[in-house]
This record gives C-alpha cells, structure tokens and sequence, in this order.
C-alpha cells in the first residue's frame, strides 16, 4: 500500500511516498529525507532526544505515525540556525556547558524552544526543570541545560523587546 | 512491529463503520498505541486513523454551567485553559502531573480515558498476561508486584489503570459521549471501565466501533473549585505514573464541608470513586480527625494483590493529605511540580 503525504520540514515542503505505513515522523526524518540531527534513543517516548516541533508544538516524534501528520509543518534541530548564526538557545547551551556527549543534546534544543514558546515556565528554575523532564541526559548535564533555557528565554524576550521598541 | 492498512475517514460515521471490523483500532495521537504496537503488545489489522474528524477539538461551555470536552482536545490545551482549569484546578493539575511536555502537546483526551495498564508483564510478550492473552496466567501475582493493585483485582488480574485524568473526572461526575454503529450514547466515566474479574481483556464497556467523540462535565462540577487538588505519589519527581495518587474536591460553606468528592489512582483497573468516605465528610468540619476517618473508610475494602501492602496505608495518608490540602484552598496557579508531595520551595506547605 503507497500512501502520499506532503509535509513542509525546515521550510521546505517535501512529497513523500511512503511504501510502508509503519514509519514514524522519526523514521522519516532520519532514513528518508537524511535529516539525522534528530536522535533516537529509546524509540518508545521516555527520553526525549527525538523530540521535534509539530505546527509549532514539541513532540516524540518516535511515536508520530508519518502518515498521520500529512500537511503538517516540522522544524528540526537542522532548521534553526540562521545561516551559521546559531539560535539563541543553541548559542546558550554553548555558553552554560549544558551538554557532554551531545547526544540528547538536538531532542533538548528542540524541548527547549518548544517550552520557551509555550510560555509557562517563566523565571522559575524548577518549572523550567519540571518543563524538561520529558528529555533525558545520562551525562547529567541538568544544572547546565537549565542555566542555558533561562538565559535563552531571556535574550529571547529581550531581541523581541528589541524588535517592538 | 505487525503491518496493518492505514485508513483516514472523514466523518464519524465512516469511522464508526472502519473500525467495527474485526482488528480494527481507532488511532489519535498514538502516544500509548504506537509504544504498544512497537513491542508487539497491541496487533492491530488496520489503524483508524480519527486526527481529521471534524468537531472533536473543542472545549464548550454549556448552559447547565457544565463544560463538553471534544475527545481531540490535547492534554496540554486542556490544562493551560485558562477558563478550564479556574473551574476545575484538580483536572488541571492531575493533566500537568502526568508523562512529559512533549507528550501532553500529542495526547488527546479520549486517548487517555483508553491507554492501557503500565503492568510490566502487560508489555513483556514473554510472559503470562490475562488481560493481554485470555487464559494464559498473571505472571504478576508471582512477580514484581509492588505498584499493583489493592483494590477491586481478582485472581486474573491484578493491573492497575494509569490515568492522572481520569481521577478527579470520575469525582466530579464526568460523562463520556459514545458514537457506536447504533448511535450516540452516554455513559458515566465511572462506568466506562471494567474490573478484571474473570474477563481481564474486556477493560471497559465499549463495543467494536465505539468511538469516544467528548466528555462531559456537569454543572456542579465547578462547585469544589475553590478547594479542589490532586496529589500523586510517584518513584521519581516527575515524568512517571502514580505509585498512588488521590483527588479531593470539597465545598465548603461557613467553615464546614458541605459535600466532599473523592477518588484515587494507581490501585484498581479503573479510577476508584471512594464514595463511603465522601459520605463521612458530608456536612462536618474539616480536620485531621475526620480526614483520617474517610480515608480508612476509603480503603476498608482493600487487600494487598502481592508485595504490596504498603499501598493501603500509603493511599489513606494520601487521601488525608489531600483532603487538608483542598481544604486550605485551591492554589493561586498549579504548582511549579504539579500534583507532587515535595517541593523544592523552602517551608512551602507541601514539603515532605
């Protein structure tokens, strides 16, 4: 059975033909469109590191089913730097250590840009910590990637004031 | 994971049709099915596909007061509606408690109401499961079985149902909309799911086709409002279903409780109403005295399934203490950890 589903990945709309209809978004985007950035790590919705945005939205795109979410618009970790300016919360997670072996590391960006834009968590270290739960870090770089999401959020919300004023 | 045909049908109807076929299962967001179909839990033929079905993505307020939750509303939408979770703070915080962010953003409310038991030998195709092979055996009864049941098991089956959701629902009465291959219909959510008895695999009252299209809150439902939380016991802060957990809904006039509603998670099959102890705090004044009264009217009935005695005292000091947390008063906003017995906030009233 073929199934054709369109689906706009980075700001660029892609046909797919799926032979199969088992694949997951995460399948998708690693096998067949090459997008590896995006990591597999349990595969079953406990670790987080193949998290991606959906319609703006952060979610285990290990249990997506692909043809489930024909028309709808994914960013990954490969979508969001600008050129070779990186997002402002790739930039933090730089600047705050909050990684080690990196390997979750594109699954927490994209968590994190997800919770900044969900707007929940303001200040407070342990809502952000609460916000990120979903996205494990066997290194236990927590301390860090919590200091990068505030401060993230912060130049965030500034180059924003920034841009109204 | 076992191939199956994909269909997306357009109306209800269509769907109720695709579905009523033999290996047939409705797929939403696929959080919990997808998981299962991956370990070769769940087999299904063919996969409904409901995510395009006009109309179910609406939270509606009624002029009974009560609120209809279409059965496509996200988990997170639901909680961080500002109009939503002000009426009922105890769903609220219950939705926030449960799995991760990235979850909550994809899993929808009839998805929940339907996931299955977390039971370990449930996902392990090794072993001997009732409830997923009939006449097989309950490796649990043997096995690890600290998180299991302690109320309303039998010897087929000792799992435990994981909602958060589903336990301040059923004690505020919610109602669940049914389209079937004979129409619409009603049922109480308390009545939606089924203890194991002999029968473990039939888990709740639906037939093949039904579809859950909303949910229904009544209008008293609001009423416990003001004083309304849920509290979940869990082995890590956040991220993980409930060891044992307990929503507290209490209205309260002149300093006495007019009507109480109480149910607990984690220990039975199905979100457990405990309605012998809600009539003990009918019409008396809050206290430590009386807490502990409805809370050991609450689990008069339970017996330890396994290794798990510990459940039934834990689950009454839960009870008690979200009782005297209701009773204080709804909080301003949920809680930085939602639901949670420990706070990292010095002195605040929830600090272990």
């Amino acid at each position: 059975m073929n199934l054709s589903i369109s689906l706009t990945v980075n700001g660029v709309r892609r046909n797919v033909e799926l032979d199969d209809p088992r694949v997951t978004l995460l399948d998708l985007l690693r096998e067949r469109l090459d997008l590896t950035g995006t990591k597999k790590g349990c595969d079953r919705g406990q670790c987080g590191a193949c998290t991606v945005l959906v319609d703006g939205r952060r979610i285990n795109s290990c249990l997506a089913l692909a043809a489930s979410l024909d028309g709808a618009d994914i960013l990954t970790i490969e979508g969001v730097a600008r050129g070779s300016e990186l997002h402002p919360v790739q930039a933090a997670f730089i600047a705050h250590d909050g990684l080690q072996c990196g390997f979750c590391t594109p699954g927490q960006i994209m968590s994190a840009i997800g919770l900044i834009e969900e707007g929940q968590a303001g200040d407070d270290p342990e809502r952000v910590r609460e916000g990120m739960s979903g996205n494990l870090c066997r290194c236990g770089a927590y301390s860090g990637i919590t200091e990068a999401v505030l401060d993230a959020q912060r130049s965030l919300a500034d180059a924003k004031q920034g841009r109204a004023a | 994971m076992k191939n199956f045909d994909y269909v997306r049908p357009a109306t209800i109807a269509d769907a109720v049709a695709a579905a009523a076929e033999p290996g047939a299962v409705y797929l939403a967001a696929g959080t919990n099915l997808l998981d299962l179909m991956k370990g070769g839990v769940s087999r299904p033929a063919r996969l409904v596909d409901v995510t395009r079905l006009p109309g179910l993505d609406r939270i509606e307020r009624l002029h009974d007061g009560g609120v209809r939750i279409g059965a496509l509303v996200r988990n997170a939408d639901l909680a961080h509606d500002a109009g939503f979770a002000r009426s009922y703070p105890a769903i609220a915080e219950a939705l926030l408690s449960g799995a991760s962010a990235q979850l909550r953003n994809a899993a929808t409310v009839g998805g929940n109401l339907l996931q299955r038991t977390r039971c370990g030998y449930f996902y392990d195709t090794a072993s001997a499961c009732n409830r997923r092979e009939p006449g097989t055996g309950c490796d649990a009864r043997g096995g690890e079985n600290r998180l299991h049941a302690v109320l309303g098991w039998s010897e087929s089956c000792i799992a435990t149902h994981p909602s958060d959701f589903c336990v301040p629902l059923v004690a505020l009465d919610a109602v669940v909309e049914i389209e079937g291959r004979a129409g619409r219909r009603e049922v109480a959510l308390e009545a939606l799911h089924r203890l194991p008895g002999d029968t473990p695999q039939q888990e709740t009252v639906l037939e093949p086709g039904d579809l859950i299209v909303a949910l229904r809150l009544p209008g008293d439902a609001a009423a416990f409002a003001a004083h309304a939380r849920y509290l979940k016991v869990r082995e890590r802060t956040s991220f993980a279903f409930a060891v044992v957990s307990a929503a507290a809904g209490l209205r309260i006039e002149q300093g006495r409780i007019r009507e109480a509603r109480l149910a607990l998670g984690g220990v039975a099959a199905k979100p457990w109403r405990a309605r012998a102890a809600e009539k003990i705090l009918a019409d008396i004044s809050p206290g430590q005295d009386v807490f502990r009264r409805a809370a050991a009217a609450a689990l008069a009935e339970a017996r330890p399934s396994g290794d798990n005695q510990f459940k039934i005292e834990l689950a009454q000091r839960i009870l008690v203490r979200a009782l005297t947390l209701a009773a204080t008063g709804t909080p301003e906003r949920v809680p930085a950890l939602p639901a949670s017995p420990f706070s990292s906030v010095a002195g605040a009233l929830i600090d272990a």
